[in-house]
């Protein structure tokens, strides 16, 4: 018979991503309190598809060697493992081992020598398309059905891990587990499901630490969360001893980048918040009881990110009284005449092209027209941007339409003609290309390590030899 | 006339992963939440004219307990592609602002 869970396990999450900058005095504090790991996580799908399609990161490598040396030292004081998951913010096999190289090359400089466990998810296309011709991959809202021809435009495909590998690499001894692309929450709660916590409560404390200090009232620019995780509930605790976490502050969390405030859809089943309660059990602790794990067949969510066409962008500050009083009209005018110009000169070999305007300070971020009666701004920025088949067509492009996005005259210039305000040169800015997630998929595992691969880095073995 | 922006203490937008963003209305009050947390004008087809989404895949969820609204639709197209404006959605937000609920 398997013992009872007694608790609590504590996990300690230092910040809410890896390199966006941990605080070193509030993971003393945690480990003081008893931390039994660190867990983290280090990227998502947020900040767009070129992370993956390049095997980048996001945050700078100093960054994310700073916060790593102090999660390494803190745990080895303590002797407590370290959990990360998506490393590199993508989780491909690229972003992991970059993050596996800084985390030897700050193993040498602490002279400390942990075993380091590296969890590949990035799939095969042969592998998926097998899964897919047997049935296994099914597309989730808004997409159909996958076709091969999509598995193969991706540069990459990760598939997202649950918290078993972690487990599995925890129970064989590893000091630090980096994980490629892993659900936010698995990484967060993986320690507490290998120690046998319950289900409910380490889920839920995984999906409310995931964004480390998010979860709490953010009076002081605190960047960690401690998570207690007891029989039948858990506790959440700022890091920061002068910053507190309240029933509000915790549970609007939940609502946290999920489309749904009460289900979290996870591999191998779904966390149910609805009848969960909260409750402030001191004045910087809130407890969490009645979040429900209600298992699934396991599958994995994929992600895939494909490059696409290429981008020049050209940028005109205007603060000419005649443009700024019609602003809807400028744009319509410039809109058609660029297009008009791109295809009286460069013609058919432009391709499949397109031009957009961006007026920042006045429509810029939305694109929408304003409502009637805005005042003029002081100020607009116009952003030109030309997407086409190759960089060079899309600065082609952009130096075809330069003169008119230099000069264009509006019917009230009269006969002077108007210079507008560049800020560079050469005005026209190649920006590389688009990259787009193209599978909004989940595989059908018979096991939740099938899709993944473990391979260990033990520094003690490398040193002896 | 009351907008959106009148009756709710905060309002934000995020991408809920790239192809889905989300809403959360915060309402002021208790009493605000009750009237105006199932309103048409926050429903299906606003979402349609502002954002160009599916109305048969918007989805919405009153959480009594936080006094708020949570509307998730599909992103007008997915993140990064070349009309792309707000990344993260970020400032998506900001159109719901000035709906009239009544």
């Amino acid at each position: 018979m398997e013992r009872e869970f007694e608790g609590p396990i504590v996990i300690m999450v230092p910040n809410g991503s890896l390199g966006a900058g941990a605080n070193e005095e509030e993971m003393e504090y945690g480990a003081a309190q008893g931390a039994h790991v660190i867990a983290t996580d280090a990227g998502s799908t947020d900040s767009g598809a070129a992370y993956l399609a390049l095997g980048m990161s996001k945050n700078n490598r100093a960054a994310v060697k700073r916060d790593l040396t102090i999660l390494m030292r803190v745990a080895a004081k303590a002797r407590i493992p370290i959990v990360v998951g998506t490393s590199g913010q993508a989780g491909g096999d690229a972003n992991l081992n970059w993050t596996r190289d800084i985390a030897v090359e700050i193993a040498k400089e602490l002279g400390i020598q942990p075993k380091i466990a590296c969890l590949y998810s990035e799939q095969s296309k042969e592998i998926l398309k097998a899964k897919n011709a047997a049935g296994k991959i099914r597309p989730l809202a808004p997409m159909g059905p996958l076709d091969d021809t999509t598995i193969d435009d991706c540069a990459h495909i990760v598939a997202a891990m649950g918290p078993e590998p972690f487990v599995a690499a925890l129970e064989a001894g590893a000091d630090i587990v980096l994980g490629g692309r892993t659900t936010d929450t698995a990484a967060i709660c993986c320690y507490a499901l290998w120690k046998g916590a319950p289900l409910g409560p380490s889920w839920h404390a995984g999906k409310i630490g995931e964004c480390g200090g998010q979860a709490s009232v953010k009076d002081i620019d605190g960047r960690g969360i401690l998570l207690r995780i007891n029989k039948d509930s858990f506790d959440v605790e700022a890091l920061n001893p002068v910053n507190r976490c309240t029933p509000h502050s915790v549970s609007a969390h939940m609502l946290y980048e999920n489309s749904d405030p009460f289900m979290l859809v996870e591999p191998g089943g779904v966390l149910n918040v609805t009848n969960s309660h909260y409750e402030q059990i001191n004045p910087r602790v809130t407890r969490v009881s009645g979040s429900v794990w209600e298992e699934k067949p396991y599958t994995m969510k994929l992600e895939g990110a494909s490059a696409g066409q290429y981008q020049t962008v050209m940028l005109v500050g205007i603060q000419d009284p005649v443009v700024l009083n019609d602003l809807d009209a400028f744009e319509e005018k410039m809109t058609k005449v660029l297009y008009d110009r791109v295809r009286s000169t460069i013609g058919d070999a432009a391709g499949d092209f397109h031009i957009s305007l961006r007026l920042y300070g006045w429509n810029g971020t939305s694109g929408d027209k304003v409502p009637a009666g805005t005042p003029a701004p002081r100020d607009v920025g116009v952003l030109f941007v030309a997407t086409a088949d190759t960089q060079d067509m899309a600065t082609q492009i952009a130096k075809a339409c330069n003169p008119i996005f230099f000069h264009m005259y509006m019917p009230g210039h009269d006969s002077h003609m108007p210079s507008y305000g560049f800020a560079f040169s050469p005005a026209d800015i190649p920006r590389g290309q688009l990259y787009e997630f193209r599978l909004n998929h989940v595989v059908e595992c018979d096991d939740p390590m099938e899709l993944v691969r473990t391979e260990w880095v033990d520094l003690s073995v490398m040193e002896a030899a | 006339m009351t907008t959106v922006g009148e009756v709710c203490h905060y309002v934000r937008s995020k991408n809920a992963g790239p192809f889905w963003v989300t809403f959360d209305l915060f309402f002021k009050n208790k009493e605000a939440f009750d009237r105006y947390s199932r309103s048409p004008a926050i429903g299906p087809d606003t979402f349609k004219r502002l954002f160009g989404a599916d109305p048969e895949l918007v989805k919405s969820f009153p959480v009594e307990s936080l006094e708020m609204v949570k509307i998730s639709c599909v992103r007008p197209t997915p993140s990064g592609s070349r009309v792309e404006r707000d990344l993260h959605s970020g400032q998506m937000f900001v159109r719901l602002l000035d709906i009239e609920l009544d």
